[in-house]
């Protein structure tokens, strides 16, 4: 069963309710999908067995020598990555997305593309079992597909070892990463908070994930900042069919447990807030 | 002077910096523009009431494909670096999967037999509001299920940019990719907004990085103080990088924001802090301050 937990917006206490979970499971693969700003390792506290080079991209190069200055590339880019600079052809590697049609346009094939290869992918064992996770380097794109290589290994690790259950962390936003985390899992858990933003960001969520056919739990974390909000999301939920599984209020500890590098769960197992996450993790897993 | 409100992680707090920066300018007096550029989740319209002036569509690239006139010879799909079409000659099929496409042409310009048409497909908005009859502010927004919010990004800041104002604020995506780079890498300034915990501080290291790679000037401030250890105000130390500003951790600011309040309109102390994040911005933007 593999179980993905997302929230559109950043910052709802997704890592910390994954990991979480990942205790309450005891023996599962645990991935890292918020491949540019990962965080579940500082609970988890991997150690690292492999890693793979992981090419992001590539960019394209001009090669000065050979470069007449035709302007053909220019006129072809999409993306306004290649233009003028006085009289000499420029590129600008921000907004390149690598797709070689000026080095395959060029006559005097004066282009050059580059691979970028500072991303990696890692895994490794942690008390809970095994977890792999990613690094990708910065400004570089196609998240997608090192989370779609990351899942792949997670599957391959799970049939090696025997372990039934994959936890997913899923980056924040609703695009492409996100697409990648949630495709073909079974079960989706959105974490959501009681703010105008955390509201508007699960309804934009939500629309995203049911284009997916998959199990929906939503979670209302630190609820109690603001109840009427948390009241409204419950009656959106309701009106949407969706099931919320848990109402956790604000607690410091969450942050505490952080410092520690530990889970909710191993640091205050017997607080309010673990029995809570406890019995919506039950609902998830039957 | 443009300004980009950025952080690794998400949730520390960009669109509350942002927003009350935004409404700091404008009551000291400031002509000031900002741009919600978190085009997957933007958020900034809920703390400004700002009447709607003018909405465009923002459209990508997509080749349409022939099926009837295809001839199967592949050299789309060789030339397609995303794998974004799916070709069995033996079947005589071929279709272009939307989802990979990342409207480059290049499958247009590959085809020998002018099977693929060139057409747009609408990937979001990017909708200019006004205040008091004046323009300043502009939101990007992405419609579900688009890979990138990158076009509308570039597009919201193009139309932000329209608006001739002393400042312009970005209200950037979190993270450190793409979408990240495409709004810091228009800005004269960043400010990093994190929070001293331990996630603050990973995902903090790796913008500063990115940052640092592109040669960008910045600072940070520290949201929600006094929640979280002291490593990150150790980390900024070490680093040399410049504390512009600490926003207590305060219950009454957290529900304040839950509702869409202008903080800073409301709490004095919160609104001195950014008045003295505005007088530092000042200074960096004097030319004489610039790298």
């Amino acid at each position: 069963m593999e179980i993905a937990v997302i929230s559109g917006k950043g910052g709802t206490g997704k890592s910390s309710i994954t990991s979480a979970f990942i205790a309450l499971a005891g023996q599962v693969v645990a991935v890292d999908c918020d491949v540019d700003a990962s965080n579940l390792y500082l609970l988890l506290d991997p150690e690292k067995t492999g890693e793979e080079k992981f090419i992001s991209g590539y960019h394209a190069e001009i090669n000065k020598n050979l470069c007449y200055e035709c302007g053909k590339c220019v006129t072809y880019c999409k993306f306004d990555a290649l233009g003028w600079d006085g009289g000499s052809v420029t590129i600008n590697e921000v907004a390149c997305e690598g797709c070689f049609l000026c080095s395959r346009i060029c006559p005097a094939q004066a282009i050059n593309m580059i691979p970028s290869d500072d991303s990696r992918l890692y895994w490794g064992d942690f008390r809970y079992g095994k977890m792999v996770y990613g690094r990708l380097a910065p400004g570089e794109e196609n998240s997608g597909k090192l989370i779609n290589k990351l899942r792949s290994k997670a599957r391959e690790m799970a049939k090696a070892h025997n372990l039934e259950i994959i936890i997913l962390d899923g980056p924040p936003g609703i695009s492409c990463p996100v697409i990648s985390t949630i495709t073909g899992v079974n079960k989706v858990v959105i974490v959501t908070e009681p703010t105008v933003s955390g509201m508007s960001d699960l309804q934009r969520t939500v629309e995203l994930v049911r284009k997916f056919g998959v199990s929906i739990y939503i979670i209302i974390n630190k609820y109690d900042l603001n109840t009427k909000i948390s009241g409204d999301i419950d009656l959106w939920c309701a009106g949407q069919s969706l099931q919320v599984i848990g109402h956790f209020p604000f607690d410091k500890s969450m942050v505490d447990a952080m410092i520690a590098g530990k889970s909710i769960i191993e640091y205050t197992p017997n607080a309010e807030i673990s029995k809570l996450i406890n019995v919506a993790y039950i609902k998830i897993i039957t | 002077m443009k300004v980009a409100v950025a952080s690794g992680k998400g949730g520390t707090g960009k669109t509350f910096v942002s927003t009350n920066l935004f409404h700091t300018f404008r009551s000291m007096g400031i002509s000031v523009s900002l741009a919600d550029c978190d085009a997957e989740v933007p958020n900034s319209l809920a703390f400004i009431n700002a009447m709607e002036h003018k909405k465009s569509d923002v459209t990508q690239y997509l080749p349409i494909i022939d099926a009837t006139k295809c001839k199967f010879c592949g050299k789309c799909a060789e030339y397609c670096t995303y794998n974004a079409i799916f070709i069995a000659p033996e079947m005589q099929k071929i279709r272009l999967l939307e989802d990979l496409c990342h409207g480059c042409g290049a499958c247009e310009v590959a085809c020998p037999n002018y099977v693929i048409k060139e057409s747009y497909k609408n990937i979001g908005k990017v909708t200019t509001y006004k205040i008091d009859g004046k323009k300043c502010f502009v939101e990007g927004r992405m419609l579900p299920g688009t890979s990138s919010p990158v076009p509308i990004i570039k597009q919201a800041i193009k139309s932000a940019e329209k608006i001739k104002a002393d400042y312009l604020i970005m209200d950037a995506p979190p993270g450190t990719s793409c979408p990240f780079i495409q709004t810091v890498a228009q800005a004269d300034f960043v400010i990093l907004v994190t929070e001293p915990t331990p996630f603050g501080l990973s995902d903090l290291r790796q913008a500063v990085d990115s940052l640092r790679t592109l040669n960008l000037l910045f600072g940070v401030v520290i949201n929600r103080a006094g929640v979280g250890d002291q490593a990150v105000y150790h980390y900024l130390q070490t680093e040399n990088i410049p504390l512009l500003a600490e926003i207590p951790f305060d219950k009454e600011i957290a529900r304040l924001y839950s509702k869409g309040t202008i903080v800073s309109e409301k709490m004095p102390e919160v609104k001195s802090v950014f008045e003295n994040i505005v007088n530092q911005l000042k200074y960096y933007g004097n030319s004489g301050n610039k790298r």
